[in-house]
């Protein structure tokens, strides 16, 4: 049996874990909503990209653009979007797991990772695949040069024919309280990718031509698709970071109400037990006495 | 025919402005042209440039660089790589940026990549001196 110190000993453990996980919370609600007016104000660019990309790759052949053509090539480039930190429930585990299904899938001798955030990194370091670069401690400062030179670097990986596909696999953000790891194929660029963005087909006057135009439209779609799967990635870790100390929370304050009932009970105990022993103790001096 | 244009300036970060404008003169690749209520479907790769539009009598200006205009329906939409209104700028960083870019484009042995990036740069810094100056 525990003592009565014990047992408020651990109720103030407990306590101050809740502060921090409740503290830890409200952060990551705050740095949340931060985020998705981030994804938000990034919508009208990214919409109005899709249906350019759309209405000229429709009308472009796979030969148009180097970053559309298909190659029969085995070398894939694997960048994997992890957080920096911890603490976010299954958020890091979950995206790292699909991760190394995929990376297993592919030829071990022919593929080449990216890493982005510590968590990925600390996990494939320690194992042996071919680190190529690594990004991590920007999250905070996430601005769109971060995407751009993350994919300027592995389209010239693709251009420079030292890799054949580019794959990139992150958390995609569904809700606050959902995110999903998702693996999507950067390069080639799919031919799907402006399909469906609700655009008809104009007759316009191009210039300098409809060519020059998609070979500018390309790199920065791709730039985009990056810029909007790092978004989806730090929205996800806030979100499932707040989840996460939801629950902490919680947890923290049940295990004070157990605790605290114990230490009444172990209270009530001990004054009873004093009681007894006064009482015991009162009897015996008056058995004594008469005695 | 609607008699103003519909405006939008968009950049990866955010929405610029979506406002309606009477005249928008943009900084396309080959040159500056101007769109008027009326103009032909038109997509053109933007340079680095001044961007104006009028309101009535009124005209504002904004520092572009690299993108995409489209004009359709009398519907301009600009996607920038970057946009700055003159309130925006940081003048004294434009001007260092200038410095710096003149002096490496004064300095002889330069690689033609390097070449072509200096006088982005320059071109950049001109622009955001020429807005910040202008817009106020």
């Amino acid at each position: 049996m525990a003592t009565l110190r014990d047992i408020q000993r651990r109720i103030r453990s407990v306590q101050s874990t809740q502060k921090i996980t409740r503290a830890m919370k409200l952060v990551a609600a705050a740095k949340l909503r931060r985020a998705q007016e981030r994804i938000i104000a990034a919508r009208p660019y990214a919409n109005k990209m899709a249906e350019l990309l759309g209405n000229l790759v429709s009308g472009a052949g796979e030969e148009a653009h180097p970053l559309l053509a298909q190659r029969e090539g085995p070398r894939r480039q694997i960048v994997i979007v992890t957080a920096d930190k911890g603490l976010a429930g299954a958020f890091n585990s979950n995206v790292i797991r699909r991760s190394l299904e995929f990376v297993r899938q592919s030829n071990a001798t022919e593929v080449t990772l990216v890493v982005v955030g510590r968590k990925a990194r600390d996990f494939y370091r320690r194992r042996p695949y071919t680190i190529k670069r690594d990004m991590i401690g920007f999250w905070d400062r996430l601005a769109f040069n971060h995407a751009a030179e993350l994919a300027d670097y592995f389209m010239s990986q693709y251009l420079g024919h030292e890799v054949d596909e580019v794959h990139l696999i992150y958390n995609e953000f569904r809700s606050v309280a959902s995110q999903r790891p998702v693996r999507q194929q950067l390069l080639p660029i799919p031919r799907t990718d402006g399909e469906g963005a609700g655009a008809e087909s104009v007759e316009y006057i191009y210039e300098p031509s409809g060519e020059a135009i998609l070979g500018d439209l390309l790199p920065r779609h791709v730039r985009m698709q990056v810029y909007r799967a790092l978004m989806e990635s730090l929205a996800g870790e806030y979100g499932a970071r707040m989840t996460a100390m939801e629950a902490a929370t919680k947890n923290a304050k049940e295990m004070i109400e157990v605790l605290t009932i114990q230490y009444n009970k172990a209270r009530q105990e001990k004054i009873t037990k004093e009681l007894l022993d006064i009482v015991g103790g009162a009897e015996a001096l008056k058995q004594g006495a008469e005695a | 025919m609607a008699d103003r244009l519909s405006l939008e300036i968009a950049t990866p970060m955010r929405l610029v402005t979506a406002e309606t404008a009477d005249e928008v003169v943009i900084p396309g690749i080959e040159g500056y042209f101007g769109v008027l209520p009326g103009h032909a479907p038109f997509l053109t790769t933007l340079g680095i440039g001044r961007l104006t539009y009028r309101q009535g009598r009124e005209e504002r200006h904004l520092a572009v660089a690299g993108g995409f205009a489209e004009v359709r329906n009398d519907k301009v939409i600009v996607l920038a790589d970057t946009a700055e209104t003159p309130e925006e700028i940081d003048r004294a960083r434009a001007e260092r940026s200038r410095e710096r870019a003149e002096r490496r484009l004064a300095g002889r042995s330069q690689e033609e990549v390097d070449h072509m990036r200096c006088q982005a740069a320059l071109a950049r810094a001109l622009t955001r001196i020429q807005v910040a100056e202008r817009g106020r």
